[in-house]
């Protein structure tokens, strides 16, 4: 017994003196999508700052909100999208930028500045934006990929994948059936959900960052996903296409904001602010594979870049895409019901 | 053939257990980042395990969480459960009711029952309520491994050795402890695995840049599981197998000794 | 051991009160809430929660996390059972051996072994290229039923073994020869002495089995790929994303009387209480 101890403690040994190791610099926590930040450029960031950042992901819009609203946690940077900085604003849980501490703000075009959600963006700093569409792989799928109708097609059953979240699934079963993605109308929200019900035998799964692998591996022939992660399985595999369907999908922004109760906000945007930096959002978005609206940093890109589709969304397609609104909490219910009506089937 | 027959089947029910292992281990020397084809032997995974600053923290709290967990509740369910055992009844069931509660609900029930007190009484999510979490879900075990042992002590032994002449430190160490060593050693054994292994009450319960190995692979696994989390598991399924065998070699000498 | 006193667990009970006791209370309490709104004090008391859950579509969702579970116990247990006398007839320290060799796998964080069945099961994995060979073309096992049962059965199928191990090895061997020399054949020996001699190792397995199933979200999240939720996945949900915490304690009060009962009704069987201690090593 006593032998075990001892070894098990020499075992333990390295681990508590290597963590123990008191660290005064600053902190800085930032709660982020999963893979949505090259780990180099926070590692960079800490250098040159001379701080630590803690780096902590969420899978959806949602699960962040939840984790901000309640917890008592507190972070100093947030990439929520365009409908939940809406919401945020509307709770009073932001801080409003000092734009004066951001100077590399003049390197966001103006497309992508003034939205919706945040006029004039008092409480945010656009990241990367995107389009909802299908990747598909062009040695299986042999019909034209231009509707959302494809999805329901049962040539192509178990090969199909679903975004496993409430807003995008039903907000393609919405499009495909010709309604806003912002349906407030309760029969339309249930026309979308009994269209998902309907097509659940032909979905091979519901899943959100998975979708890389099961693509790369041909497992899977198409899938619903966001622009930049089919860029990035388009840059690292052959035989894969992206495209959107011709009745529209949803056009996202993700924004950095500054929740209101941040410890460190000053830290916040010189992070923000470095993160801006043409050089660091280059090296990023070769990272993270989505689009930017950083022009200065585009010029930077690797040539590989200007012939991705996922990469380089066209004019046409985010004119025919909506931006998400939030949507009042007694239509949500009917989403969310919806939703676990949806999950509940067979 | 009965034998042959016997055999099989150990060798189907060993290789349905440690198929999935096999695979982790395999992976952790294959020379791509997607656990698809092979495509040749490397060992930067393991180079760069020992680079990656997040999967050393989920390790180091994993093992601090782990230690600390077990002794206080090691040291706790032991005194506790001597007196419980001293109890009036009146007072014993309760006691053990409450007790086996951790036991006997489910880790999603206890998880979101202790964020919900945390949360309510507005205390930040990290390192403390993630330790007081696993001690919680670790006492019972200590106690339901010790109590049976005190249980099946003579009732007298502890004052016997104080009248043949034992100081109180003597007749705990030298007579009632070694008694009761076998439970506390197993039930030390099971809180340890129990805080290694959990991760749903963890996973309601920790926050703020601290979470365990299993909170990372969790995240992790949703996008494919990096192959440094399979050096990793295959350095520590090692270090398990090298424990092992060392018990066993010297519990094999004990039992020569004892011939 | 009058030397002691019962005011040393009095600490311990304190502790328990606080961090199992009060939180029980709190879920408790937030299940009877609708809305409620804890900055401006206000709480309303309502039964609704519990009314919402007796749509049919959470029902079907009860049913569907219980047959599951049920399903994987039977597994565990036809698996387990056969296995367990296998062992018991093994010499002694071939016992020991097999039992440890047994339980190894558990020592790898679970949601690793999860994981490699993921690679294990998924279209270009090895099962699939193997049933290839065969002539089955295409099968993904990933993301089906089955793949979830599996997963539960590949998780608790040590829970089962231990108890059934200790129970039949409990079994004094001279009974069974008494027994066969009173003319029992081998079935009357079996079902009349050794299946009610090992009844409570039976039960507690089936239910160190049935319990994690019941409740579990990590596995029908990552071998059901979010098509087969189940009861730990809505209440996951209505925690981490619908952020509806009233609804979510009631399921969870509903899942725990649920087992409550599971427990009430093993203890009629066995006739004594169930007890865990000491059965994970």
């Amino acid at each position: 017994m006593k032998k075990i101890v001892l070894i098990l403690s020499l075992l333990c040994l390295p681990f508590l003196a290597g963590g123990c190791g008191s660290d005064d610099r600053a902190e800085l926590t930032v709660y982020n999508w999963g893979d949505y930040m090259d780990p180099e450029v926070i590692a960079q960031f800490e250098e040159e700052y001379n701080c630590r950042v803690n780096y902590e992901t969420f899978t959806s819009n949602e699960d962040m909100y939840v984790k901000v609203k309640n917890s008592s946690d507190t972070y100093d940077v947030l990439v929520p999208s365009d409908y939940m900085i809406e919401r945020l604003i509307r709770e009073e849980m932001l801080r409003p930028i000092t734009k004066d501490s951001i100077p590399n703000l003049a390197n966001i075009d103006d497309s992508a500045k003034n939205l919706a959600f945040d006029p004039g963006n008092q409480y945010s700093v656009p990241y990367f934006y995107g389009v909802l569409g299908i990747v598909y792989n062009t040695a299986q799928v042999t019909d034209p990929v231009d509707s959302w109708n494809l999805l329901w097609n049962d040539k192509y059953a178990s090969k199909i994948l679903m975004y496993d979240s409430i807003r995008d699934s039903m907000g393609v079963s919405l499009k495909r059936l010709g309604f806003s993605m912002n349906e407030t109308n309760e029969a339309n929200i249930n026309a979308a959900r009994d269209a998902l019900i309907a097509q659940k035998p032909l979905v091979m799964a519901y899943v959100t960052d998975n979708v890389k692998s099961l693509m790369a591996s041909g497992d899977a022939a198409m899938a619903v996903v966001y622009s930049g992660d089919a860029a990035i399985i388009m840059s690292e595999t052959d035989s894969l296409n992206f495209a959107v369907p011709k009745e529209g999908s949803n056009a996202f922004y993700d924004n950095f904001v500054i929740p209101k109760n941040a410890q460190n906000p000053e830290l916040a945007e010189k992070f923000i602010n470095f993160m801006l930096t043409p050089e660091i959002a280059a090296k990023n978005i070769e990272y993270v594979g989505y689009s930017s609206p950083n022009t200065p940093a585009l010029a930077l890109l690797d040539a590989s870049w200007s012939e991705n589709a996922g990469f380089n969304i066209s004019n046409e397609d985010l004119a025919r895409s909506e931006i998400f609104k939030d949507l009042p909490n007694d239509v949500m219910e009917i989403y969310n019901r919806a939703w676990t009506e949806i999950n509940v089937s067979k | 053939m009965r034998k042959c027959f016997k055999n099989l089947v150990f060798g189907l029910i060993l290789l349905f257990l440690y198929a999935p292992i096999l695979v982790l281990i395999i992976y952790s020397f294959n020379d791509s980042k997607i656990m698809g084809p092979w495509a040749g032997f490397t060992l930067k995974w393991y180079v760069m395990l020992f680079q990656d600053r997040y999967i050393l923290q989920a390790l180091y709290y994993t093992l601090i969480i782990a230690v600390i967990a077990t002794t206080v509740s090691t040291v706790v369910g032991t005194v506790s459960a001597l007196g419980i055992y001293r109890m009036r009844s009146k007072l014993k069931r309760p006691y053990l009711l409450l007790n086996n509660i951790p036991v006997l609900v489910p880790d999603i029930v206890m998880g979101i029952t202790l964020m919900s007190l945390f949360i309510f009484i507005g205390m930040k999510m990290g390192l403390t309520t993630i330790i007081i979490a696993h001690i919680t879900f670790c006492i019972p075990y200590v106690i339901l491994a010790v109590l049976p042992r005190f249980n099946r002590l003579p009732e007298n032994i502890f004052e016997a050795a104080l009248d043949l002449g034992a100081t109180p430190r003597q007749a705990f160490w030298k007579v009632l402890f070694p008694e009761i060593l076998p439970g506390v050693t197993s039930g030390a054994l099971i809180a340890f695995t129990l805080s290694i292994d959990d991760f749903v009450i963890s996973f309601f319960t920790a926050g703020n840049g601290v979470s365990n190995l299993s909170i990372t692979i969790y995240s992790m696994a949703k996008a494919g599981i990096n192959p440094k989390i399979n050096a990793l598991s295959t350095i520590m399924f090692g270090c398990i197998m090298v424990l092992l065998v060392l018990i066993n070699i010297r519990s094999e000498k004990g039992i020569k000794n004892i011939q | 051991m009058k030397s002691f006193k019962e005011y040393i667990a009095y600490p311990y009970g304190l502790w328990m009160l606080i961090f199992i006791a009060v939180p029980l209370l709190v879920v408790i309490w937030f299940s009877f809430l609708s809305n409620p709104d804890f900055k401006a004090g206000i709480y309303t008391f309502t039964l609704e929660n519990y009314q919402q859950f007796m749509d049919p579509v959470y029902l079907e969702l009860l049913y569907r996390s219980f047959l599951y579970a049920v399903i994987a116990t039977l597994i565990c247990f036809l698996i387990a059972y056969p296995l367990g006398n296998l062992i018991v007839s093994l010499p002694g320290h071939r016992q020991n051996m097999m039992i440890v060799l047994m339980i190894i796998p558990m020592w790898v964080n679970f949601l690793l072994r999860t994981y490699a069945w993921m690679v294990l099961l998924s279209g270009s994995g090895l099962i699939s290229q193997f049933l290839g060979l065969l002539g089955f073309r295409d099968v993904s096992l990933l993301y089906t039923q089955s793949a979830v049962i599996l997963g539960m059965v590949y998780n608790f199928f040590p829970y089962m073994l231990l108890p059934i191990y200790t129970s039949l090895k409990k079994i004094d061997p001279d009974l069974l020869r008494a027994a066969t020399d009173l003319g029992a054949n081998h079935f009357q020996m079996f079902l009349k002495i050794k299946v009610p001699l090992s009844l409570p190792g039976i039960v507690s397995g089936c239910m160190m089995v049935f319990m994690p199933a019941v409740s579990t979200f990590v596995i029908s999240n990552l071998l059901g790929g979010g098509k087969y939720m189940l009861i730990g996945n809505l209440i996951e949900q209505q925690f981490l994303t619908l952020n509806n915490w009233n609804f979510g304690s009631a399921i969870s009060m509903v899942l725990m009387t649920i087992i409550f009962l599971v427990l009430g009704i093993a203890r009629l069987i066995t006739g004594k209480e169930f007890d865990t201690g000491g059965q994970l090593l």
